[in-house]
C-alpha cells in the first residue's frame, strides 16, 4: 500500500496531503506520524491540506486523532491551507476540531509552530525579523 | 422529472468510495453547480458511501443529473442489502454511532443536501436517497 510522505524540518514534522486519500491510507498516515514524533522528538506537525478538496467527517477525525496524539507526545499541530469551501462545508457538517490550530499558508504554520517554541522559552532565536520580513513583498 | 444522465457504481472498498467522490464530482461540475455546492454534494456522497460500506456490508451508488422546468439537480442513491436501520430518527441525529465514527455523516449529508430520506428495513437492507438543487 502506498503512503504519505513525511518530512522533517528542524524540529518539525511536514505532511502535504496531495490526493484524494481513501480510508486506509489516512489511517495509515496518523499511524506514520505518531511513529515519527516519536522517534524524532518533534515538537510540531504541519499538515498541509491546500490541495483538498473535500473533507469529510473521517478525514476529519483523522486530523483530530493526530492532533490529540501529537500533544500527548508534546507536539502542537497545525492544519494549513484549508479551501474556503473546504471550511464552509466542514461547518455545515457540524464538524469542529477541537486542538487543532489552522494557517492560511504553510509559512505561516511555521511561524505559528516556531512562535509556540518560543513562548515555551524552546527556540533560542531571539526575534522572527526574517519571518516577518517575507510578509512585506515578494523579496524572498 | 427528467433524468439526463444516469451512472452507477459499486461500492466494495474503500478505493470505491474515492470513485464515487470522483464521479460525483465531475456531474456536479458537469451540471454546473459551484464550488461550494460541489464540494458539499461530494461531502455528503462520501458519508453516504462509507455508511453503506461500513454497516450495510457493500452496495451501489447511483448518481443521476435532473432536470426541471428551470432547475438542474443531482440525485444520488445509496443502496445496500446489509442489517438495515432499526431507528431512522435516531440514526440521523448528530453523535449517534454504533461504529467508532463521530455520528456525523448522516445528520451532516441531510444538511448538505436539499431533501434526504432514508427508506429501511430491518434485515433486508438500506437505501438512502438524496438530491441537492441547483
Ligand atoms: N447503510 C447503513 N446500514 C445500516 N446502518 C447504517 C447505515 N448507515 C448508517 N447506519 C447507522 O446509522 C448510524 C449513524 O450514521 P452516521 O453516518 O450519522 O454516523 P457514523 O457513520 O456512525 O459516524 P461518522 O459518519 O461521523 O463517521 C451508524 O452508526 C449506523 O448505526
Ligand atoms: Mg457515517
Amino acid at each position: 500500500m502506498d503512503r504519505i510522505p513525511i518530512l522533517k524540518m528542524g524540529r518539525f514534522l511536514l505532511v502535504t496531503i496531495q490526493v484524494d486519500m481513501h480510508d486506509r491510507l489516512a489511517l495509515a498516515l496518523q499511524d506514520d506520524l505518531t511513529a515519527r514524533i516519536t522517534e524524532t522528538g518533534a515538537r510540531g506537525v504541519l499538515i498541509d491540506i491546500s490541495a483538498l478538496e473535500m473533507v469529510d467527517s473521517f478525514i476529519g477525525r483523522m486530523i483530530a486523532n493526530i492532533a490529540s496524539m501529537a500533544r500527548i507526545l508534546d507536539a502542537e499541530t497545525v492544519v494549513t491551507g484549508m479551501q474556503p469551501a473546504v471550511a464552509i462545508t466542514l461547518v455545515e457538517l457540524g464538524l469542529d476540531l477541537p486542538g487543532v490550530r489552522t494557517a492560511l499558508t504553510v509559512e505561516r504554520g511555521m511561524r505559528l509552530l516556531r512562535s509556540v517554541l518560543r513562548a515555551a522559552g524552546e527556540l533560542e532565536e531571539p526575534s522572527d525579523a526574517d519571518d516577518e520580513g517575507s510578509d512585506a513583498g515578494p523579496a524572498e | 422529472m427528467p433524468v439526463q444522465r444516469s451512472d452507477a457504481l459499486p461500492i466494495r472498498n474503500a478505493s470505491d468510495v474515492v470513485a464515487v467522490r470522483q464521479l460525483v464530482r465531475t456531474r456536479a461540475q458537469e451540471a454546473g453547480f459551484n464550488l461550494v455546492d460541489q464540494t458539499r454534494i461530494v461531502t455528503a456522497a462520501s458519508e453516504l458511501a462509507r455508511n453503506t460500506l461500513d454497516y450495510g456490508g457493500g452496495g451501489r451508488a447511483t448518481v443521476q443529473v435532473l432536470t426541471e422546468t428551470g432547475r438542474t439537480g443531482l440525485r444520488m442513491l445509496f443502496e445496500d442489502e446489509g442489517p438495515g436501520i432499526p431507528d431512522i430518527e435516531l440514526a440521523l441525529r448528530d453523535g449517534y454511532t454504533t461504529g467508532h465514527g463521530l455520528g456525523l455523516g448522516l445528520g451532516g449529508a441531510r444538511r448538505l443536501m436539499n431533501d434526504l430520506r432514508i427508506e429501511s428495513q430491518p434485515g433486508k437492507g438500506t437505501r438512502v436517497d438524496t438530491v441537492r438543487w441547483r
